[in-house]
């Protein structure tokens, strides 16, 4: 029975949650709560991925009714592995997060984070999910809503988080109202709202000026949600002046959901016969996806603070995303279903040890970690892990991404792209190695007290960084499971 | 172009001219408020073409009579319901952002927001540098 209704749970359970964590008087409460909670929905989505990988997907009717009018919940291997990124990255987030929101929130706002932060979080996993359009609207709107307050939270530390927040709010707008425009347009032509359905109907309408328009408008609004370059320009503020636990959670899931959206309705519901699918990302996403490599890793390396640089650096990776995404190869769009994973696991990994260089000095700049590599050696070694992973040296995730970015660049025959692909991690190296020499070669200035970050903050960044590894020796899983996703995004037979 | 596509089309005629109202105002003003403003506006155009399509000529309210009757499709309507609701928490949101802005910055135009910001930013850098 229960095992039956998993899907509707792993929705159901944190939106529940979310106004019962607002009774909470104490932080330390809501706190409890959301570990439960988080912890009972990665439980879901790992019983969830076992089921889709044992008997294809599961279909689940709300309320039960039938599928092209009621709303379907469809699980297959794609979201059940986005799924698992997500409430997998939720949950390591919280146990980091108590120390490090105590000290970066007002008192009386502590309580009320948990809330917007299981929201938000139920937010995701919703629009990942649903196998309805619509629904995949009113979640993104959930999420992003919650995300705006998140980020304008961090406010106690930085007054720029309530601009940051504010920009973020008008463009996650903007991008939402085109993708529900773009909705619109593709239910005039159709009369479904279904995701299998509105593949189903779409087929011969190529030439359908209202479904062009609709491609268009459900493109742009979804790549101005993913950041896709040179619509990332709420993405580094938010980043860099949200609370350190926001910034780790965010960036490991947020734009994540983003991209499985995009590939949902590019390759799923338009389909790779689409006439104009091939041009979009022959013309459209590999030049934008190699300028965000290169631009926003150029830019990266001018940073001061370290969390901007990361957020560029963020940029640039979605860059790597969306070249996946571009080859429309089983290779490539394996490449993006794993680098979604691995980047998750990399940047959680490094945000998470900026954020307890924040919580012991205040502020994470080139200048505020001179010396840490003597202070704080834990963290600063984990930030290098990260970074080597950021980068893509052997026996890392990184590795991974790059080798698969690499192997479907060259299986379609554009190898130039590839060398591409090697220059832009080269750029990676200088902006990683100039915190690494602010750290390890610098003395630390006069007169500073620093100790090595709590032990709740430093084994979730441990567990991380151990992941990085370990997935990046032992890649088997991932890429069998990001295999299996592409594959039925293409609809080639396993 | 016929008289035929300017009137029979009204509907979104106008869901474009105020979809592009509301953008252009969100782009071009500075005062945060009215990008609030002109952000409701572009939401608004949205609800009017949901809303419009879902209108059949002649149909009523999808209501059961007993008789068959032609009746608009409520679908886009219901749908819109709740993108209105989208829409209002956005605006108290975004607000409620505008207000603590004021708080913290003494002003809501969004140029001098950005020139307080830079400001602290390379301040920050040379203070740093110099240390």
């Amino acid at each position: 029975m229960i095992a039956y209704h998993l899907p509707i749970l792993q929705i159901v359970v944190p939106l529940i949650a979310a106004p019962l964590s607002a009774f909470c008087r104490r932080a330390g409460m809501a706190w409890y709560l959301a570990l439960i909670i988080c912890a009972a929905s990665f439980a879901i989505s790992v019983a969830l991925l076992v089921r889709v990988l044992d008997e294809g997907h599961i279909s689940y009717l709300l309320g039960n009714w039938a599928a092209p009018w009621g709303i379907e919940y469809r699980i297959d291997a794609v979201n059940a592995f986005v799924l698992l990124i997500i409430s997998g990255m939720g949950t390591m987030v919280l146990p980091y997060a108590r120390v490090s929101i105590a000290d970066e929130i007002e008192p009386h706002n502590q309580a009320l984070f948990y809330t917007c932060y299981l929201l938000c979080f139920a937010g995701l996993l919703g629009m990942v999910i649903t196998g309805d359009a619509f629904n995949a609207f009113v979640f993104m709107e959930i999420s992003s809503l919650a995300t705006y307050v998140l980020v304008a939270l961090g406010a106690k530390r930085d007054r720029r988080a309530l601009s940051a927040a504010f920009t973020y709010l008008v463009m996650g707008t903007i991008g939402a109202t085109f993708f529900v425009i773009g909705i619109g347009l593709v239910y005039m032509v159709t009369g479904t709202l279904n995701m299998a359905d509105l593949a189903a109907r779409l087929q011969g309408l190529e030439q359908n000026r209202t479904a062009l328009v609709a491609f268009a408008f459900i493109v742009t609004g979804i790549g101005l949600k993913l950041a896709l370059f040179p619509m990332h320009l709420w993405l580094p503020n938010a980043y860099a002046f949200a609370p350190s636990a926001v910034t780790v959670f965010i960036a490991a899931t947020a734009t994540k959901a983003a991209v499985y959206l995009m590939l949902r309705f590019l390759f799923t519901v338009f389909g790779t016969d689409y006439n104009v699918l091939g041009l979009t990302l022959t013309y459209m996403f590999t030049p934008l996806a190699l300028a965000a490599m290169f631009a926003a890793s150029t830019v990266a390396i001018f940073q001061f603070e370290i969390k901007r640089m990361l957020a560029y650096s963020s940029v640039a990776q979605l860059g790597y995303t969306v070249l996946g995404i571009s080859f429309a190869s089983v290779t490539g769009l394996t490449a993006t279903m794993i680098h979604l994973f691995n980047h998750a696991l990399m940047k959680g990994a490094l945000f998470m040890a900026v954020g307890a260089i924040v919580l012991r000095h205040g502020a994470a700049t080139i200048d505020s970690v001179r010396g840490l590599g003597r202070t704080m050696p834990w963290t600063m070694a984990a930030f290098v892990a990260g970074g080597l992973s950021l980068i893509g040296v052997p026996l890392t995730v990184g590795f991974i991404s790059k080798w698969y970015l690499v192997a479907a660049s060259l299986e379609s025959g554009r190898w130039p792209i590839a060398v591409l692909i090697v220059l832009s991690s080269l750029i990676g190296v200088i902006y990683i190695w100039r915190v690494i020499e602010a750290a390890y070669l610098e003395k630390p200035p006069e007169g500073r007290t620093a100790r090595e970050a709590p032990l709740s903050m430093l084994i979730p960044t441990w567990g991380l960084v151990g992941a990085n590894i370990y997935f990046g020796i032992d890649a088997e899983l991932t890429s069998r499971v990001a295999g299996a996703a592409a594959r039925l995004l293409l609809w080639v037979a396993p | 172009m016929s008289l035929d596509d300017v009137l029979g089309l009204f509907n979104y005629w106008m869901v474009i001219v105020l979809m592009m109202t509301g953008l252009y105002i969100v782009v071009s003003r500075g005062n945060l408020v009215k990008k609030i403003v002109g952000l409701n506006i572009f939401q608004t155009s949205v609800f009017l073409l949901y809303i419009s399509m879902g209108k059949v000529s002649g149909g009523t309210a999808p209501i059961l009579t007993g008789k068959p009757e032609v009746y608009s499709n409520p679908l886009p309507h219901v749908l819109i319901l709740t993108a209105i609701v989208v829409g209002v928490a956005t605006t108290a949101l975004g607000l409620a952002l505008v207000v603590r802005i004021k708080n913290a910055y003494g002003s809501i135009e969004e140029d001098e927001i950005q020139t307080m910001d830079l400001v602290a930013e390379s301040e920050a850098e040379t203070t740093g540098h110099r240390r």
